[in-house]
């Protein structure tokens, strides 16, 4: 008895999926007749800002990754692989746009100004994500997977009753931008956010990182056609482009957020990547993937890719890289030191925010932790001497 | 048909063999499993990423290996469509064991869970069954985000329909994980996962010594009556330990069972005891500890030397692991509870 599977559907799956690519991975930039327009504003300082951005963005990863393994974090997901998707489309961002994250957007908060801390402390465990989303129009990290975009699309029809699309007014036209994986491709949440976005005609753009894996699963177990594609049987355009490839990204994403911002609608971007690390620091990629795989993808890198173009270019000067390795550096002893310094969060602020105002109930309950964990102060001996019989830690 | 593991139980470190095997409780659930795939070809277990990974907690380890991914499969990332298809191939004769990742992932399937799979026997008259098992690792203290150490076990318990039980041990784990998918009804099956690592000698061939619904007592005492139910059990029988140098006796009792809600080894203990204790992990308003304290004041008020005590997570959600060992009930908190029956 084996379950028969179909066949592809005819057509359904075109031998070469269409990827916007502006950079091979060599660093040669290729021409192409839509999207040079895009970025026709682009200069040699504008790249290097992006390189900046791609490198501190992968220090702060492995940084974090290395503070998970001395035990300072709980857990940690790695973006490496995915700067230049997520640098590329953050930077086609306006101050007055909205972004609604996963839980791997570390280089998108960093382009929106989330002091990277914020997401270590979020790792760590001393709290739940404490930036401030009307500040920095990055909204909270979004652990289950693919709710953000209902999300994003809501906050989309709220920019659009506002009447802040379509006015012609740079400083007013807004759009809202949500990010999800492949894996998330598969979730209710998202194709009903498609759905209410195309019915809609809501000023969202839906920023897919295609990185192949959903944990242990690989892209074929969540759809059979490429995923940018989905977004025609909803009624809105969508595009591929090389997530690797950080000018690609700019161009596509500035692009869809403009249509957004015109009242033209939604735009689902497909950038097309891999995930170089574990999914999480808890994971065991070699139990499912091949280590071909990654060595093909290295040849992709998103970083060498940029400076191999800026040096070919004469985008940079030797002194430029060194600054920014240095500066990466910088911020990397900053991290270390600043995340074992983050406070501990007080046992009794669990019962802060759980409503606005305190309930009776609450304020009980809170009382009551508060004396039990006096005791300990007076009775310490006796408590621990319980707590010792069982090796359980009781504080 | 794709191959099936020549011998199971123990996941073939064993083959052979008829002696207890010392599992933890992952294995010892991927055990009764494999037993259950083994013996019945219509089960299926599916899920996340169970198949080559064998779930992020490995309970799944080995099982599409050995019987194929048509037996073991990983589905799309999608709840409701684990669950939802699950009622589909119930209804076309198959035993789905579905697995949840997290307890915090089980929400998007709530509606399937809760309208659908609960009530299809209700609604059809008897006609149509739901033979589905849905395991959920759940609870805290392993140090993770939001989202990954939850105790929604009221929320199903409070569905009528559904069947909800919870293990404690590996032993009880090997066998409840069978009769559960034996069963003709609904189970949502919870894993306790900071116990997942606990290991227990389990009799892999003999049978199991209790009904699927069926609560135990674990530990006899007289001075008073501790209840729990997965991952606290172990947390109160510490305590039963801790207590006895203060010169008292404490009965614990497994609930194992959480609906249908076996009280009656409760009631008995209570009638002798005359004092108890409630404690899990889940928020105290309107949670199992409200039940069972509710349903002891009526059969034994008379045998109350003091009201029943609750030792519960507070009415918060899950707070971030670096206070969750203060939010977590501990032994002191329940040795302070057993105090306060004293002092009535
Ligand atoms: C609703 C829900 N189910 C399961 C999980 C557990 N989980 C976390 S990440 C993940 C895989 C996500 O894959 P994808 O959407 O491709 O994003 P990626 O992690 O690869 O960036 C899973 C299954 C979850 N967080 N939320």
């Amino acid at each position: 008895m084996t379950v028969e599977t179909v066949a592809d559907p005819a057509g359904a799956v075109p031998p070469e999926p269409e990827l916007v690519q502006l950079l091979t991975p060599e660093g040669q930039r290729v021409p192409h007749d839509h999207y040079d327009a895009l970025i026709s504003d682009v200069d040699a300082v504008a790249v290097q800002q992006m390189y900046r951005d791609l490198v501190l963005t992968r220090r702060v990863d492995s940084e974090a990754v290395a503070l998970q393994r001395q035990g300072e974090l709980g857990l940690w997901a790695s973006l490496l692989g995915q700067e230049a998707a997520q640098v590329g489309s953050a930077r086609a961002l306006r101050q007055q746009d909205h972004v609604f994250p996963t839980y791997r957007e570390h280089g998108v908060a960093q382009c929106r100004g989330v002091d990277p801390l914020r997401l270590l402390a979020l790792f760590r465990g001393v709290d739940q994500g404490e930036w401030d989303p009307r500040e920095t129009g990055f909204h909270l990290y979004t652990i289950v997977v693919g709710a953000q975009t209902l999300h994003a699309t809501g906050y989309a029809m709220g920019i659009q009753r506002d009447g802040a699309i379509g006015t012609g007014d740079p400083d007013r036209d807004a759009a809202v931008i949500a990010y999800f994986g492949d894996g998330a491709s598969s979730q209710g949440d998202v194709n009903e956010s498609f759905i209410w976005a195309s019915v809609t005609n809501a000023p969202v753009v839906f920023f897919c990182q295609n990185n192949q894996w959903a944990i242990s699963e690989p892209l074929e177990r969540q759809t059979r056609v490429p995923l940018y594609r989905r977004a025609g049987g909803f009624g809105f355009p969508g595009v591929r482009v090389d997530g690797n490839d950080v000018l690609a990204c700019l161009a596509v994403t500035r692009e869809a957020l403009q249509r957004a911002r015109d009242g033209e609608g939604p735009t689902l971007v497909e950038a097309f990547t891999y995930r170089m690390g574990a999914h999480t620091t808890t994971d065991d990629p070699t139990r499912y993937r091949l280590n071909a795989d990654l060595e093909h993808w290295k040849l992709k890198d998103p970083i060498e890719r940029v400076k191999a173009y800026m040096i070919r270019s004469d985008l940079a000067d030797q002194a430029f890289f060194d600054a920014v390795e240095a500066e990466a550096e910088e911020l990397a002893v900053h991290l270390r030191a600043a995340c074992r310094e983050l406070p501990e969060p007080t046992p009794t602020s669990i019962f802060d925010n759980v409503y606005v105002e305190p309930t009776p109930d609450l304020v009980a309950q809170r009382e009551a932790m508060a004396a039990y964990l006096d005791t300990f102060d007076v009775g310490e001996e006796e408590s621990h001497a319980r707590a010792g019989i069982s090796g359980e830690v009781a504080r | 048909m794709t191959q099936t593991g020549t011998h199971a139980a123990t996941g073939g470190q064993n083959a052979g063999a008829s002696a207890p095997a010392t599992l933890n409780l992952v294995k010892a659930i991927n055990a009764g499993l494999r037993r259950s795939l083994e013996n019945n070809d219509k089960v299926l277990v599916m899920g996340e990423d169970v198949g080559k990974l064998g779930g992020v907690f490995r309970v799944t380890d080995g099982l599409q290996k050995d019987f194929g991914e048509d037996r073991v499969i990983d589905t799309p990332l999608a709840e409701s469509g684990i669950v939802g298809t699950a009622v589909g191939l119930a209804l076309r004769g198959y035993r789905p064991v579905c697995e949840i990742q997290f307890d915090g992932f089980v929400m998007p399937a709530f509606d399937q869970i809760v309208s659908q799979v609960a009530k299809m026997h209700f609604r059809s008259g008897g006609r149509l069954r739901m033979p589905i098992v849905i395991r959920i690792p759940y609870g805290g203290s392993i140090g993770a985000v939001e989202h990954h150490s939850e105790s929604p076990e009221a929320y199903f318990a409070h569905t009528p329909g559904l069947k909800v039980v919870t293990c404690s041990n590996p032993l009880d784990a090997y066998w409840m994980i069978q009769q559960a998918i034996d069963l003709d009804d609904p189970v949502v099956f919870l894993e306790p996962k900071r116990r997942y690592y606990e290991k227990a000698e389990v009799d892999v061939d003999g049978s199991p010594d209790l009904p699927l619904e069926a609560a135990r007592v674990v530990r006899p005492g007289t001075d008073a009556t501790v209840a729990a139910y997965g991952p606290m059990v172990k947390t109160c029988l510490d305590a039963a330990t801790a207590a006895t140098e203060d010169g008292r006796s404490l009965e614990v009792i497994d609930l194992r069972t959480l609906s249908p809600l076996d009280l009656t080894s409760v009631y008995e203990s209570v009638r002798r005891t005359g004092r108890l204790v409630v404690v899990h992990e889940a928020q105290r308003t309107l949670g199992i500890g409200a039940e069972v304290a509710a349903r002891v004041t009526e059969e034994c008020f008379y045998s109350l030397e003091a009201p029943v005590q609750r030792v519960t997570g507070y009415d918060t959600p899950y707070p971030p692991a670096r206070v969750e060992e203060e939010y977590l009930p501990d032994l002191d908190r329940v040795l302070d509870a057993v105090d306060r029956t004293f002092t009535f």
